[in-house]
């Protein structure tokens, strides 16, 4: 064991990981944070805390992931390189390490373009895969990038994200290997809709033996609606929604998408969870954590085991 | 070349307001090939500011003049004839002439009259694109070429990134994802294997996160 991680330790033992996903307010309410936790108690292994997604500003990821850990999670806590220069990342990951948080995913970050503040300057002093070397070297190593020795080692388990979907597709495997190759110990994927086309990367991945050295969490977002599906099929860049899934949509009524998304989503973890390689689900239910619950009933992965 | 934009004709009015008599300075270097401040661009702002003034019922004098460059000495010299006749000077020239002539002639106010933007290359009869960064350390041998700093919009130096879509980064459908355009290079050349190979982070001392930069030959120094 790297780190005193409960999704590390799970892993380990070889069960299939539950992790969702956590998006912190727009203001400075733990309330919100301390409310989403509640609806996840007990139904996944650990939560990941968005890094001001999309650009738009939030509260900090690392203030959520403290309320979360005060709640008896295992919070999961995202760093984006593009706010922060080396000096404040290192900074930021003992703090986090100090504070008993146990799991970083390390994360380039989207453009600010995107954002509520296009003005920003942005930083990328480093990028994810720097960003996991960093961590790693840390962590092993014992020192700083600038190599003096630490006092007291940061024990993080590492995590990154993998896009499988995004061009050009001939170094979607390749790009995992230099994660892999950096230190990366588990992936969580961008949301799948393609499974097709993700068990052929992941061919890839078991041809180059990387799912031996990575446990890779395979992720899911259910649609709330065909227009929240169009809208990540033409709007989202990156994500690969066959039409297949539109017109079945569409082919239900309005009130009735939710649930039919919620369907699709289930079918879709019980693909994944049969392909060699997979070691895990993270579900992303955007602004729609009360489905998560459902969710892992449905796949039949609740109760969680005790770790 | 650095490549510049015109900035509007209110705003360089707005800094010239009080003056009547000024001098447009323009450079026959970067500026003149990227269409911004040479001699025919002189002529046109010229005109403007004139046209402008006599709409508002006033006059200015201005003293047009294309230097050969605004980056040396010698040529920004040939001012100082004439200078004293003038209350201010408005350039053409990128900021480093702008800033030269502030430096030689401490008592005139000098004002930019464009917006210094990039290093860049002539794409196409005019389309002006942004090539190099000056990072002070160039990495163009181990990426096919093709500079992931200053392409890529996130500078990832080991990218690309998960919003590259058909060839286009995420943050501008009409710009290339430069990891695509360096992946399609390596393959060209067959040295795909470089790709596999983690760039380490990079020590920006040598840009402009190293404070001031200056190059000095002392075998040239008089």
């Amino acid at each position: 064991m790297t780190s005193g991680s409960r999704l590390e330790k799970l892993l380990e033992r070889g069960e299939f990981a539950v992790t969702s996903e956590c998006g912190p307010p727009r203001g400075a309410d733990a309330g919100v944070i301390r409310s989403k936790g509640e609806l996840l108690q007990g139904f996944v292994d650990a939560v990941n805390v968005t890094d001001n997604q999309t650009s738009v500003v939030r509260m900090s990821s690392f203030a959520s992931c403290i309320i979360l850990k005060e709640m008896g999670f295992d919070p999961i806590l995202q760093m984006v390189c593009r706010d922060r220069n080396r000096i404040a990342l290192q900074s930021d990951i003992l703090g986090a390490a100090a504070l008993g948080l146990n799991n970083i995913l390390c994360l380039t970050g989207d453009h600010q373009k995107f954002g509520d503040h296009g003005g920003a300057k942005n930083v990328f002093d480093m990028d994810s895969v720097q960003l996991i070397q960093t961590v790693r070297w840390m962590r092993d190593e014992g020192k700083f990038l600038g190599g003096d020795e630490l006092k007291g080692v940061p024990r993080l388990f590492i995590g990154a994200a993998a896009n499988p979907f995004a061009d050009p597709f001939e170094i979607r495997v390749p790009r995992l290997a230099k994660k892999v190759a950096a230190g990366v110990q588990f992936i969580q994927t961008q949301c799948i809709y393609n499974v097709d086309k993700f068990e052929r990367w992941m061919v890839g991945v078991r041809d180059r033996g990387l799912h031996e050295r990575v446990h890779i969490l395979a992720g899911v977002t259910p649609f709330k609606s065909v227009g929240m599906a169009r809208y990540m099929k033409n709007m989202v860049p990156g994500m690969d929604v066959p039409d297949e899934l539109i017109e079945r949509l569409k082919g239900v009524a309005k009130e009735e998408q939710g649930a039919e998304g919620i369907k699709i989503c289930v079918e879709t973890i019980e693909r994944l969870r049969a392909i060699e390689g997979v070691h895990g689900v993270h579900i992303m239910a955007i602004e729609w954590e009360e489905k998560v619950p459902e969710i892992v009933k449905q796949v039949g992965l609740h109760p969680r085991p005790s770790a | 070349m650095i490549v510049a934009n015109r900035k509007p004709l209110e705003e360089i009015e707005g800094m010239i307001k009080g003056y009547g008599k000024v001098i447009l300075a323009g450079c026959n270097e970067c500026v003149t090939v990227c269409s911004v401040g040479g001699e025919k661009e002189v002529g046109i702002l010229a005109s403007e500011l004139k046209l402008s003034r006599k709409k508002d019922g006033k006059d200015i004098e201005i003293k047009e003049v294309v230097l050969e460059r605004q980056c040396d000495q010698e040529y920004i010299e040939q001012l100082r004839s004439f200078v004293d006749e003038y209350e201010a000077i408005v350039s053409m020239a990128c900021g480093a002439g702008v800033q030269f002539i502030a430096e030689k002639y401490r008592g005139k106010p000098v004002f930019p009259a464009v917006d210094t933007s990039f290093l860049g290359v002539t794409e196409e009869q005019g389309v002006w694109v942004e090539r190099c960064q000056g990072c002070g350390s160039c990495v163009l041998d181990r990426t096919g070429g093709i500079c992931p700093i200053a392409r890529c919009s996130k500078s990832l130096l080991n990218g690309p990134c998960g919003g590259s879509t058909d060839g286009k980064c995420e943050v501008d459908k009409e710009v290339d994802c430069g990891w695509q355009l360096i992946i399609d290079r390596l393959k060209e050349l067959g040295q795909m294997d470089r790709y596999e190979e983690v760039e380490p982070v990079k020590d920006w001392s040598t840009s402009r996160d190293g404070g001031l930069r200056r190059r000095v030959r002392e075998d040239l120094r008089l």
